[in-house]
């Protein structure tokens, strides 16, 4: 019987004949399964290194964002120059400008260079102090006011050098490159090398590039993220008290009250569709309606937080409603046969059981939300905002900025510094991203539980 | 008084309520709970909702109506000819909200109380030079109309304001007083706070229908102003694209169009294959340690925000491609192109791909794998003969809905693909889509009463449209799909 259907099975073939020799079709077809299987194992390959690539292309071009090259030297802040009145006034000290703060830099600089033995000849002044920032001065004006008392001493600071010199010392610009920049003459670098063999200048940790204010496009090495990370602060605070007890309450009505009926079809085909409509068209729903129609400012965070609460709110209520369907209905039952009201059996059992659940797919949310960049293009958040907004509640109608929008923000600049700052950027906000899905990992592990 | 005191206020009479609707139950039965008719806690809840929510709801009524309400009326004061030198009624409703902000800056600025204020006359004074000095722009002189609108729509809004807050924190006091006053022994408290919750919820549930209504009403009613100042045979049939703020653009949609689908076509031949092949590979052949180590890896892409791929395309991908390929095979120069945000659009896409793709795979029954195994089928043949075939309604869903993804996606072709309008099929070549050119519309100052402007939602309608039609036909098939097996 075997026989005969392993003739009839493959006819016209030669019959086999030994179980140790593999024949031509049984070659073909083993050579068939492992080149699908290379496929597959290539597909998985092209998946993590394209992974890799990009991790390393941020990292890569990101890091240098958070070392900075600052100049150290002792400055002689001169009481007859910062100080006219002599008082300590503060009023009639900030009549002072940045010009008269890049005077006394420049002077010091000056001396600096004197007493370390560093020639500048063929240097103008005006050359020399080009190594510094422009916004060195603003720097040590804020400094002074802060602290009237050391007007008429002579301080140690730490100012910003030239995006062009850090530059240099990041290997970005090169003596070369720097023939042909009007920013920076061959010179100069010299200049610049002298002095960190001289301890002059170094680079280190910049703490600017978290804390500090964005600068404008002329002064790279001042740009921080400071307004960013402040705004996307709101915003994500905006969302979490929007957006949990929204979502919340609109997935315990369909999953445990609703009545199956067209209606809340319709609620759930809504729910489900939102989830998949692109992020940009809830950018023009935020211009249209929060902005146009009810005049809210513009480059508020209240305005990004409500476009992204409404953007984050299906992926809340679908990860909520799997969180609540997954409670066994024993619990459900029991409470009932106690004598609880079914709102009662819900908001004292099955929601405190389902909370690991939802608060995963919140911060999941949450992280989604932080990400995301286009509506906040429409709602006017690519305007160049350097000034910190207020506390809160009155700084959620404040001009901010957010993390995604200012990475797009400093790739839109013709200096190459910005792509940098881009890119440092973007490595603050992974690391959000990657602390909030740890924490969200983490509740899964600590609080999920198998019924 | 601001938004944000009021609903602290609110709050704050609510918790009251809270305290005072408990007490006055209990001291009702003279201390002893058992004689009413719901634990204490709920006469508590009963007053606390019927103050806060009845008075939230107002305040969140009242901001959306005051601003409409408030522009009607001022917008009636300004003379036709006023208006018609402005250009449109919303231009000169954005003015006089401009300079109804700065009147209090100038007040500041030139020691002015409110009857100097009220005194202010355009034709004497150099009004648009004392905003100017305020940091108030204005793009003309100001006519003595706008002028005076503007100051009532100053005087108003801060009446508006002052009538929003005693009316809210009058509805506030009234529920207070309303709930305390109903509290019984006898009234079943918890049933009405029950109820009063569940309508609540319900309430909630209803935020994603507004929300889905907004987005509808908003494109509509701005795409029919475009389609007012634009003749829609022009934007449906037109095969340029170039906007000129000056007038005489000629906005055709079929450019934008070609690069959305071309990108997404390039985005679809990367991640389609690469994807349905993991999901392959790690559901059928992967052992345990190389599904532990791959499949978070593969869903860590899935997490990365768009604009981080966005950066990767300018920074990464442009040049490379540029200078190993367009520039050697004479393709082009330019480092934005429909491959570059096409490429990097299929790595942000495989992994959405795959989960889909996995979780299909997986629904197909074991008992059809066994089948096949048993007739010795090796597993690749059972992939292809068996599962593929069972798997393709549901894989055909997840192809359409990465490619509405695709189409949606802004952050990519913003900064990878260009922002040339061209109808091309050299991928080499910048090309640009449907959302860049919603970007490029609506960013920085831009006037609502300009087709250039307008034409943005006109493309934000086809968007929409386009991504829910996918989408609505991807769930419909997945969902026929899945109920085959269950």
């Amino acid at each position: 019987m075997t026989d005969a259907t392993s003739q009839t099975g493959r006819s016209g073939a030669q019959p086999r004949k030994s179980l140790h020799v593999t024949d031509a079709r049984t070659r073909r077809r083993n050579a068939a399964e492992a080149r699908f299987r290379f496929y597959g194992a290539a597909a998985i390959a092209v998946s993590i290194l394209a992974l890799v690539i990009l991790l390393t292309s941020v990292l890569g071009n990101g890091l240098g964002a958070f070392r900075q090259t600052f100049i150290t030297m002792p400055v002689a802040l001169d009481a007859t120059v910062l100080d006219k009145s002599g008082t300590g006034d503060i009023e009639v000290m900030k009549k002072v400008t940045t010009i008269g703060y890049a005077k006394v830099i420049e002077k010091a600089l000056a001396t600096a260079l004197a007493e370390k033995g560093i020639a500048t000849d063929g240097l103008t002044a005006k050359q020399i102090s080009g190594l510094l920032s422009q916004e060195a001065a603003a720097n040590l004006r804020n400094q002074v006011l802060a602290d009237p008392a050391l007007v008429g001493q002579t301080v140690d600071v730490k100012l910003l050098a030239n995006g062009r010199v850090d530059g240099f010392f990041k290997g970005r610009v090169t003596m070369d490159s720097a023939k042909l920049d009007s920013n920076i003459s061959p010179e100069q670098l010299e200049l610049a090398l002298k002095m960190r063999e001289a301890g002059l200048m170094s680079l280190s940790f910049n703490p600017g590039f978290l804390f500090g204010g964005d600068a404008s496009e002329l002064r790279p090495e001042a740009a921080g993220l400071g307004v960013a990370i402040l705004g996307s602060a709101y915003m994500m605070l905006i969302v979490l008290v929007l957006a949990l007890p929204i979502g919340v309450a609109a997935s315990i009505y369909l999953e445990e009250f609703a009545p199956k009926n067209k209606w809340t079809d319709l609620i759930e085909v809504n729910i489900s569709n939102l989830a998949a409509v692109p992020s940009i068209v809830f950018g023009i729903l935020g211009l249209a309606i929060f902005i146009n129609f009810m005049g809210l400012p513009q480059s508020a965070p209240i305005v990004g937080g409500l476009v992204l609460t409404l953007m984050t709110l299906p992926t809340i209520i679908i990860a909520t409603r799997a969180a609540l369907k997954a409670v066994p209905p024993s619990i459900r039952d029991a409470a009932l046969g106690v004598g609880a009201s079914k709102m009662q059996a819900i908001t004292h059992h099955v929601l405190p059981l389902a909370m690991p659940g939802i608060l995963t797919g919140t911060i999941i949310g949450l992280a989604q939300a932080l990400g995301e960049t286009a509506p906040l293009l429409l709602i006017g958040m690519v305007a160049f905002v350097r000034e910190f907004p207020d506390a809160p509640p009155e700084g959620f109608f404040d001009p901010a900025s957010a993390l995604p929008v200012q990475v797009y923000n400093f790739t839109q600049r013709a200096d190459p510094a910005f792509v940098e700052r881009a890119s440092g950027a973007i490595i603050v906000l992974l690391v959000f991203l990657l602390l909030m899905n740890a924490v969200a990992i983490l509740l899964r592990r600590r609080f999920e539980r198998r019924w | 008084m601001s938004i944000g005191l009021i609903t602290l206020i609110v709050l704050g009479l609510a918790v009251l309520g809270f305290i005072l609707g408990r007490q006055r139950a209990l001291s009702a039965v003279g201390g002893d709970p058992r004689t009413l008719h719901s634990l204490p806690g709920y006469y508590g809840w009963s007053v606390f909702l019927f103050t806060a929510v009845p008075a939230l709801l107002l305040l969140v009524t009242w901001a959306f109506v005051q601003p409409t309400a408030l522009n009607s009326h001022v917008a009636g004061m300004i003379p036709a000819a006023d208006v018609a030198s402005y250009g449109s009624t919303q231009l000169v409703m954005a003015d006089v909200r401009r300079i109804a902000d700065g009147l209090d800056a100038v007040a500041r600025n030139a020691g002015l109380d409110e009857t100097g204020l009220a005194a202010l006359r355009a034709d004497l004074t150099d009004m648009r030079g004392r905003l100017a000095e305020v940091g108030v722009a204005l793009g003309s002189n100001v006519a003595p109309s706008v002028l005076e609108a503007a100051k009532e729509y100053r005087s108003l809004s801060g009446t508006l304001r002052l009538g929003m807050a005693l009316a809210v924190l009058l509805a506030a006091l009234a529920g207070l007083g309303f709930a305390l006053w109903r509290i019984d022994p006898r009234q079943r408290a918890r049933n009405l706070v029950e109820q009063f919750t569940l309508v609540l919820l319900a309430g909630c549930s209803l935020i994603a229908v507004a929300t889905t209504f907004g987005i509808v009403a908003s494109l509509v009613v701005e795409s029919v102003h475009f389609f007012k100042l634009y003749d829609f045979r022009d934007f449906f049939f037109s095969l340029t694209w170039s906007p000129r703020f000056g007038g005489g653009s000629e906005l055709g949609l079929w450019p934008l169009v070609w690069g959305t689908l071309y990108v997404s076509f390039i985005a679809l031949l990367v991640s389609v294959p690469v994807g349905l092949m993991a999901a392959i590979y790690l559901s059928e052949y992967a052992g345990k340690k190389v599904r532990a180590f791959a499949k978070p890896a593969i869903e860590i892409l899935a997490g990365i925000p768009t604009i981080v791929y966005g950066l990767f395309a300018l920074i990464t991908v442009g040049p490379f491609l540029r200078d190993w390929f367009a520039q050697p095979m004479g393709l082009g120069s330019s480092s934005s192109s429909v491959m570059t945000a096409g490429l990097v659009m299929g790595i942000m896409l495989i992994p959405f791909v795959s989960s889909l793709s996995d979780d299909i795979i997986n629904a197909v029954p074991q008992s059809m794998r066994d089948g096949s195994f048993g007739l010795g089928a090796t597993r690749s043949e059972t992939v292809k003969q068996v599962i593929l075939p069972a798997a393709l309604p549901g894989i055909v869903g997840a192809i359409l809905l990465a490619a509405s993804r695709a189409i949606g996606e802004t952050m990519i072709v913003v900064m990878g693909a260009g922002a040339a309008a061209k109808l091309d099929v050299n991928p080499f070549e910048a090309m640009t889509t449907v959302t860049v050119k919603i970007v490029s519309q609506l960013t920085g100052d831009t006037e609502f009463a300009s087709p250039e402007t307008l034409v943005a939602f006109a493309l934000g309608l086809t968007l929409f449209c386009f991504t829910l039609a996918l989408n609505v036909v991807a769930l419909v098939i997945v969902r026929k799909y899945r109920e085959q097996y269950e």
